[in-house]
C-alpha cells in the first residue's frame, strides 16, 4: 500500500470511529424505557450531543407567539423586548418543570415555543399568555367625577372598543391624572393613572395555600428597592384602597392599614393551579407586552408514533431496493457503491448528532434524496467506467478515467441542489428548515463517501493486482 | 457480462424538437385552465385556519359527524382516513387561534362516541401570509441562483435559462398534478417541489457537462449532432438514476404513511416530469436559441459580434478549437491515459 492510500483509508477509519462514537450516545438513550428516560430528562440529566426527535414524530404541542409590538414601552428597542420575552417564557415554562422545551425567536416578532410530549397545550398557553403585569395604584372611587364616570361606565353595554381602549363618552368622565379598570369580581375601580410600584420590584413569589378567606393565595416579596417605594405608598395613603393590579385587572383592593415595606398577598378567587401559574409568572417577571398565539399544532403521541413506524419503514425498505438494484445491476461496482451509501447514512447521522439537530419526517425525507443523490453519483462513474471498459482499457485506467471524467458533473450537480437546500433553510420554516437540514448534510457527505471513499476502497483493490472489476 | 437495461443508442432527440414544444404549449394551456377553473387546494399552512384530527373509539358515519358539524353552522371539511380517524378542517381567517378548534370539539362532543384528538393545527392569518411568503421567495431565490451557477459553470446564460426553464415546466406539471386531483399543498410539499427543482436541474446538468466535454473532444461536429451524442451517452445513467428514484419514492407513495403521501406524490409527478423537460425542453431550447450553431459563451449573446462569430470558429478550428481553460484539461486526460 503506498503512503497516500495509507493516509486515505487512516482518514477513513478515523471519521468511521468518530461517527460510531458520537452515534452511541444515542444508542444508549433511545434503548432505554421511556419512563427512565423522562426521568433523566427533568433531572436535567439528557446528553447533550444527540439527535432529537422531532413533535411529529414523537408527538408534542408547538405555538406560536406574537408579541403585541403596539403596547410596547417606547423606551425598549424591539431587539431587546423580544430577547426580554424570550427569556421570560423559558423560565416560567422551565419553573413549570417540562423537559427539551425550545424556545426560539422566529421573525421581527414571533416567538415558536416547542412542548414535546405535551398533547395539551392548554396549561403552557395560560403561563405564557400571562402578561403578568403586577402594579399597585391607589383607588380613588369617592370624589363627585369619579362617582359620575363610574355610574357612566356600569351602565355602558359596552364601555371598550375592540382594541381594549375606554370609548371617549367615557373617557372625558375620569378624572384628570386617574384612570378606570375593571375589577376581577365585577364592577369598576378608578385608580391613579401612574403606578408608583410594579412587579419589576419584585424579589420572590410563592404560593399559600390556605389564605385568610380559604382561598389560595400568593405571597410575595420586594427587594431593597422595591421596599423603599412600597413604604412611600404605603406611608402616605394610610386608610386608602391600595389596588392590586394584575394585567389591568384589579385582583384585589384592600385597605392601607400602616406602612408596609417588605411582603404582600394578591387574595382573590384563586383555584390551586391559578395560584401556582401566578406564583410562576410574578416570579419569572413580566413580559415587556402582551403575547398571543398565533398558530397551534398539537400532535398526539399515538399519531407521532404511527407516522414514524410507516414512515422508518417504508425508508427502510425503499433503501433495501436501492442497495439490491445496485448490487445487482453494477455487481462488485455496485456493492462497492452500496457500501458507500451506508456510510453516508452513518455519517449524516453522526454529524446531525454532533449539532443536536432534530429529526422530522421530512427530515428522513431530506435523507433519503440525499442517498438517491449519492446513488446518482455513484452510476455516473460507474457507467463511465462502463464506457472506458468497452474501450478495452486495463483495470486502472478504467477506474481513474471514470472518476476523473464523472467529478464535474458529480460537483455541479450536488452544489446546485445545495444551493437549493440553502435557500429552503434560508426561507422555510419548521418541516421545509428539518429538510433543509439533513438535505445540505447529507449531499456534502455524499461528495466525501460516492467519491472519496469508494475510490479508496477501489485503490485498495487494485494494490492486490486485480485485472478484472465486475461492472 | 455488463447488465444492461438499454443498448447503445442513437436516437435524434432534436428531430422532434417543434413537437416538445407544441406539447410543453399544451401542458401551459391545460395547466392555466386547471389553475383557473378548479384552481388549488392550499392547506392552512398558507390560508390561515383550523384542523382537526380525531380518531372515534367506535364506527362512525361520515354523514353524522358532517350533520354535528354544519349544526354550529360552519363550513368543515371532513375527510376520512379510515380506522375511524377523521380530519376536519376549516380555512378561516380569524385571528383567534382554538376559537374554530373548540366548536369543533364541541360539535363531535354531541355524537357521544368517545374519541381520542390525533393532531390538531391552527393558524392565524398573519402566518399564512408569511408562509406563503417565505415559500415564494425560496423558490423564486433558488431559479434565480440555478441560472447564475449554470451560467458560470457552463460560461453560458442561455443553458442557465433552458435549465430554469425546463424546471419552470417541473413546477408547473407538480401545480397541474395538485390542481387537477386538488390534494392540498402544505408547507411539505412545497419542499417537494424544490427537491424535485433540485433532482430536476442534476439531469440537465449531467448533459451540459456530456456537452461541454464532447465539444472539445469533436470540434468539428455539427451542434445538433453534438447534443445528441451527449443525450444518447448518458441515457443509460438517466435512466438507472430516475428508476432508483422512482422506485425509492414510489414505496414512500405507497407505505410512506398519509404525512409524507403528499410529498411522495409531488416527486412522482416532478421525477417523471423532470427526466422529459430535461431531454425534450432544455437541450432542444438551448439548440433552437443558438441557431444551431456551436456556442461557446459570450460571442452569440452580443448581436454585434454574431457576423464575426464564424470567422472566429474558422480560426478556433485552426487552432484545434481550444480555450485557455480547456487546454489544460486535455492534458490533464491524456496524462490519464499515459
Amino acid at each position: 500500500m503506498s503512503n497516500k492510500l495509507a493516509v486515505k483509508w487512516g482518514l477513513i477509519i478515523a471519521i468511521l470511529l468518530g461517527s460510531l462514537y458520537l452515534i452511541y450516545p444515542n444508542y444508549k438513550w433511545y434503548s432505554k424505557p421511556l419512563a427512565e428516560r423522562e426521568k433523566l430528562d427533568t433531572l436535567g440529566e439528557r446528553p447533550k450531543r444527540m439527535l432529537n426527535l422531532g413533535l411529529d414524530l414523537r408527538g408534542g404541542s408547538s405555538l406560536l407567539l406574537e408579541l403585541d409590538v403596539s403596547k410596547l414601552s417606547a423606551k425598549e428597542p424591539l431587539n431587546e423586548a423580544m430577547a426580554r420575552a424570550v427569556e421570560i417564557i423559558r423560565n416560567r415554562i422551565d419553573q413549570y418543570g417540562l423537559a427539551e422545551t425550545q424556545i426560539t425567536r422566529q421573525g421581527d416578532k414571533w416567538i415558536m415555543v416547542q412542548l414535546p410530549g405535551v398533547s395539551n397545550p392548554q396549561r403552557a398557553e395560560e403561563l405564557i399568555g400571562k402578561t403578568a403585569m403586577l402594579e399597585f395604584r391607589i383607588v380613588k372611587n369617592d370624589t363627585t367625577a369619579a362617582q359620575k364616570a363610574l355610574e357612566k361606565i356600569e351602565t355602558t353595554e359596552k364601555p371598550f372598543d375592540d382594541n381594549g381602549l375606554l370609548i371617549p363618552e367615557i373617557a372625558k368622565l375620569v378624572p384628570e391624572g386617574y384612570q378606570i379598570m375593571r375589577n376581577k369580581d365585577g364592577g369598576y375601580s378608578v385608580v391613579t393613572a401612574e403606578a408608583p410600584v410594579t412587579g419589576a420590584d419584585l424579589e420572590n413569589a410563592r404560593v399559600v395555600m390556605m389564605g385568610e378567606n380559604g382561598y389560595p393565595e400568593v405571597s410575595f416579596s420586594f427587594n431593597a428597592e422595591g421596599s423603599r417605594k412600597f413604604g412611600q405608598l404605603t406611608g402616605a395613603n394610610i386608610g386608602k384602597q391600595l389596588a392590586i393590579v394584575l394585567d389591568n385587572t384589579v385582583q384585589s383592593a384592600p385597605v392601607v392599614q400602616s406602612r408596609i415595606t417588605k411582603d404582600g398577598r394578591i387574595s382573590g378567587t384563586f383555584t390551586p393551579e391559578e395560584a401556582r401559574s401566578l406564583s410562576i409568572v410574578l416570579k419569572a417577571g413580566a413580559l415587556p407586552a402582551p403575547v398571543r398565539v398565533i398558530e397551534k399544532k398539537t400532535i398526539g403521541p399515538t399519531l407521532g408514533e404511527d407516522s414514524i413506524k410507516s414512515g422508518l419503514s417504508a425508508s427502510f425498505y425503499a433503501l433495501v431496493i436501492i442497495l439490491l438494484f445496485m448490487m445487482i445491476y453494477y455487481k462488485a461496482a455496485g456493492f462497492i457503491a452500496d457500501i458507500a451509501l451506508l456510510l453516508n447514512f452513518v455519517f449524516t447521522v453522526a454529524i446531525m448528532s454532533y449539532f443536536s439537530a432534530t429529526l422530522t419526517l421530512p427530515g428522513i425525507a431530506g435523507m433519503i434524496l440525499s442517498l438517491a443523490m449519492a446513488i446518482d453519483a455513484n452510476v455516473l462513474i460507474i457507467e463511465r467506467m462502463r464506457e472506458e471498459k468497452l474501450l478495452g482499457k486495463p483495470v486502472y485506467e478504467i477506474i481513474n478515467l471514470g472518476y476523473d471524467k464523472a467529478w464535474s458533473a458529480i460537483f455541479d450537480s450536488n452544489i446546485t441542489t445545495i444551493i437549493v437546500g440553502a435557500c429552503l433553510l434560508q426561507f422555510g420554516t419548521g418541516p421545509v428548515k428539518g429538510f433543509a437540514v439533513t438535505l445540505i448534510i447529507g449531499l456534502t457527505v455524499s461528495l466525501f463517501t460516492a467519491v472519496f471513499v469508494t475510490r479508496a476502497i477501489y485503490e485498495l483493490i487494485l494494490t492486490s493486482n486485480t485485472k478484472e472489476i465486475s461492472l | 457480462m455488463m447488465l444492461k437495461l438499454l443498448p447503445k443508442t442513437n436516437i435524434d432527440f432534436l428531430k422532434y424538437r417543434k413537437a416538445y414544444y407544441i406539447l410543453f404549449a399544451l401542458v401551459l394551456i391545460g395547466g392555466v385552465i386547471c389553475f383557473f377553473t378548479k384552481g388549488f387546494n392550499m392547506g392552512i399552512d398558507f390560508t390561515g385556519g383550523t384542523m382537526v384530527q380525531v380518531k372515534f373509539d367506535a364506527p362512525v358515519e361520515m354523514s353524522e359527524i358532517r350533520d354535528a358539524l354544519s349544526a354550529t353552522g360552519a363550513e368543515s371539511e371532513l375527510q376520512s382516513f379510515g380506522d375511524n380517524s377523521f380530519a376536519i378542517s376549516e380555512k378561516s381567517t380569524s385571528s383567534e387561534v382554538g376559537v374554530v378548534q373548540a366548536r369543533i370539539e364541541k360539535a363531535l362532543d354531541t355524537l357521544n362516541v368517545p374519541y381520542t384528538v390525533l393532531m390538531t393545527n391552527s393558524v392565524g392569518p398573519a402566518v399564512g401570509e408569511n408562509m406563503t411568503e417565505r415559500a415564494l421567495w425560496s423558490i423564486l431565490l433558488s431559479l434565480v441562483f440555478i441560472i447564475i451557477y449554470v451560467a458560470f459553470r457552463f460560461s453560458n446564460i442561455l443553458w442557465g435559462v433552458s435549465g430554469v426553464i425546463a424546471l419552470f415546466h417541473d413546477l408547473f406539471a407538480m401545480l397541474f398534478a395538485f390542481s387537477l386531483t386538488q390534494r392540498e399543498i402544505d408547507l411539505v410539499v412545497v419542499a417537494a417541489f424544490l427537491t424535485v427543482a433540485g433532482f430536476s436541474i442534476n439531469d440537465t446538468i449531467v448533459i451540459f457537462d456530456r456537452m461541454r466535454e464532447n465539444r472539445h473532444l469533436h470540434p468539428k461536429m455539427k451542434f445538433g449532432e453534438l447534443i445528441n451524442l451527449s443525450i444518447n451517452e448518458t441515457l443509460s445513467r438517466t435512466i438507472i438514476t430516475t428508476l432508483t428514484v422512482i422506485f425509492a419514492v414510489l414505496v414512500l407513495y405507497m407505505f410512506g404513511g398519509e404525512v409524507i403521501n403528499s410529498f411522495a406524490f409531488a416527486m412522482l409527478v416532478g421525477c417523471i416530469s423532470g427526466v422529459y423537460s430535461t431531454i425534450a425542453l432544455t437541450t432542444p431550447l438551448v439548440y433552437t436559441w443558438s441557431h444551431g450553431e456551436m456556442n461557446d459563451g459570450s460571442e452569440l449573446n452580443k448581436p454585434a459580434a454574431k457576423l464575426s462569430v464564424a470567422v472566429k470558429r474558422e480560426e478556433a478550428a485552426a487552432e484545434g478549437y481550444a480555450p485557455k481553460k480547456t487546454v489544460t484539461k486535455i492534458k490533464r486526460t491524456r496524462r490519464n491515459r499515459k
